[in-house]
């Protein structure tokens, strides 16, 4: 059964003095089944973050609705956390009161916010730095703290934007790796959009490749490679396989939006 | 020279004090040598014997306090204001759309202009000389904290609403602590206008203040007294600013990280 049904979500941009309106993403429509791991793969401007966006209630859709178990979304919330491309933990709080910033806002006890943040800290390997301010801390640091802060609110489902689109490649390799233990731990319900095809391939159940703008769903794939994954699936066969075919679909794509101008 | 090169704290401090020395070399050499006639410009050694004399003659140290107060009092009434309206300015729109085009139209006005209505409408003691202070510090603060708290980035509220926080929370969480550094520079830059205004207030209708000495002393043609007086703004100025940095740096270590 599906724990997020987004159905028929489109999203066009007014045009700005004049020009002609921007269509971001054709009516889409896409099925999420508790646990999975899906990866959204598409050139840049395509629309994915876009779509994103929308599910997480930053963005509205100008056509169709986003559901979460049967309840539409209209706004942001905790049961939906995300991690952003870019750096946004609060710089004036210290890493553990960053992760306790949900649990605080939902009225908390602060001996349980504690625990809970303790656990976290943990998990994503920055025992010791718990008065840390963000600014003290390394890129691939920083995300792990913002995926602690979204984990630590327990949400239904953890949308993730580009979230190591900046950092260095081995680095990002290492924030796949604790990303999938994390998932395989909690069981969370992940949507991962990226423009990395060896990401894309190598974290997810089910791969949806965008096209280039307008964006829409051009393929879906079931990544079949065993969980748990070690690095190492990266240089079996199938996974070469799964990549030639997704290299073959994004390229055509990315060639269009090159050409297109954008 | 390298542009941008950071100086070490000890050559700092030793530049930053031999440009007073500069200073006092050449106001000397223009005064004692006799390059200046005395009427006109006292020379540092006369200066310090009126300071002298200002301080243990004539109560001058009770102008000092009475300026300070006005200066403070004023100012604490401008920002116990401005600072909440400039927050909800910064963080509603319609809150900045009603109040920002008459506060843009208000900053310009002239403090020192006001002094003859004010002293009509409010006499020519202490409500006179805060009014001033208030008028010219109130206007300025309610827009620089405004655009601070507007300035917040966007991903950072956009992170907090996915975490749960409500409204209230993105203004009371993520809006005031996010521009907190910036107001309280802003206030420290204001208070420094303030002292300003508040000189311009005591030349006009009052009865004590550093300003009222330097205006009778103008009649008296004591120019030493006249500079004593300045200087003594001038130090004041420094140490409050100074203080005011230092009070900033110690409450938002995490901004200069």
């Amino acid at each position: 059964m599906s724990q997020l049904a987004i159905r028929g979500v489109g999203r066009t941009f007014d045009g700005v003095r004049g020009a002609a309106p921007t269509v971001a993403l054709q009516p889409t429509t896409l099925d999420v089944a508790t646990n999975d791991f899906i990866t959204i793969l598409g050139p840049s401007g395509c629309g994915k973050s876009t779509l994103l966006r929308i599910v997480a209630g930053l963005d509205s859709p100008t056509t169709g609705e986003v559901l979460l178990d049967g309840q539409r979304v209209s706004g942001p919330g905790a049961d939906r956390g995300m991690v952003f491309q870019s750096y946004t933990l609060f710089p004036w709080l210290t890493v553990q009161e960053n992760i306790c910033f949900g649990l605080r806002e939902k009225g908390m006890p602060a001996r349980e916010q504690a625990d809970i943040a303790a656990r976290f800290i943990e998990e994503v390997g920055l025992k010791g730095f718990e008065g840390h301010h963000p600014k003290q801390l390394s890129g691939g640091m920083q995300q792990r703290v913002a995926l602690a802060r979204a984990l630590a609110n327990d949400p239904k489902i953890l949308l993730l934007d580009e979230p190591f689109g900046a950092l260095d490649n081995q680095t990002r390799a290492l924030m796949q790796e604790l990303l999938l233990s994390i998932w395989e731990l909690h069981k969370k319900t992940v949507l991962f959009v990226t423009h990395d095809i060896d990401e894309a391939i190598f974290m997810a159940n089910r791969c949806v490749v965008f096209s280039a703008r307008p964006g829409r769903i051009k393929n879906e794939l079931q990544i079949d490679l065993p969980y748990p994954r070690h690095y190492t699936v990266k240089t079996t066969a199938r996974f070469s396989e799964l990549k030639a075919q997704v290299t073959e679909d994004i390229r055509a794509e990315s060639l269009k939006s090159v050409f297109a101008g954008g | 020279m390298k542009p941008l090169r950071p100086v070490a704290p000890g050559p700092r401090l030793a530049l930053g004090l031999l440009f007073f020395v500069v200073f006092f070399a050449l106001w000397a050499v223009a005064t004692l040598g006799g390059f200046v006639s005395k009427t006109f410009l006292a020379d540092p050694i006369t200066m310090v014997h009126a300071g002298w004399n200002l301080l243990a003659e004539q109560g001058f140290a009770k102008d000092i306090g009475m300026t300070v107060w006005r200066v403070l009092g004023g100012f604490v009434l401008a920002a116990v204001i401005a600072v909440p309206l400039g927050v909800a300015m910064g963080a509603y729109k319609g809150v900045e759309a009603f109040f920002e085009p008459f506060v843009s139209f208000a900053r310009y006005l002239p403090a020192s202009a006001f002094i003859p209505l004010l002293i009509l409408w409010a006499g020519i003691g202490e409500a006179q000389k805060l009014a001033v202070i208030f008028i010219g510090s109130f206007f300025q603060l309610v827009l620089m904290i405004a655009v601070s708290v507007g300035q917040t980035r966007r991903d950072l509220v956009e992170a907090a609403y996915t975490l749960g926080a409500s409204d209230w929370g993105i203004v009371k969480r993520v809006l005031i602590p996010s521009s907190a550094p910036q107001v309280a520079e802003t206030l420290r830059l204001v208070l420094g206008w303030a002292w300003t205004y508040v000189i311009v207030a005591e030349l006009i209708g009052a009865s004590n203040g550093i300003g009222h000495m330097i205006t009778d002393s103008q009649a008296l043609l004591a120019t030493d007294q006249i500079i004593f007086g300045i200087i003594t703004i001038g130090v004041i100025g420094l140490v409050s600013d100074l203080a005011f940095k230092r009070l900033n740096r110690s409450m938002f270590r995490w901004a200069a990280l």
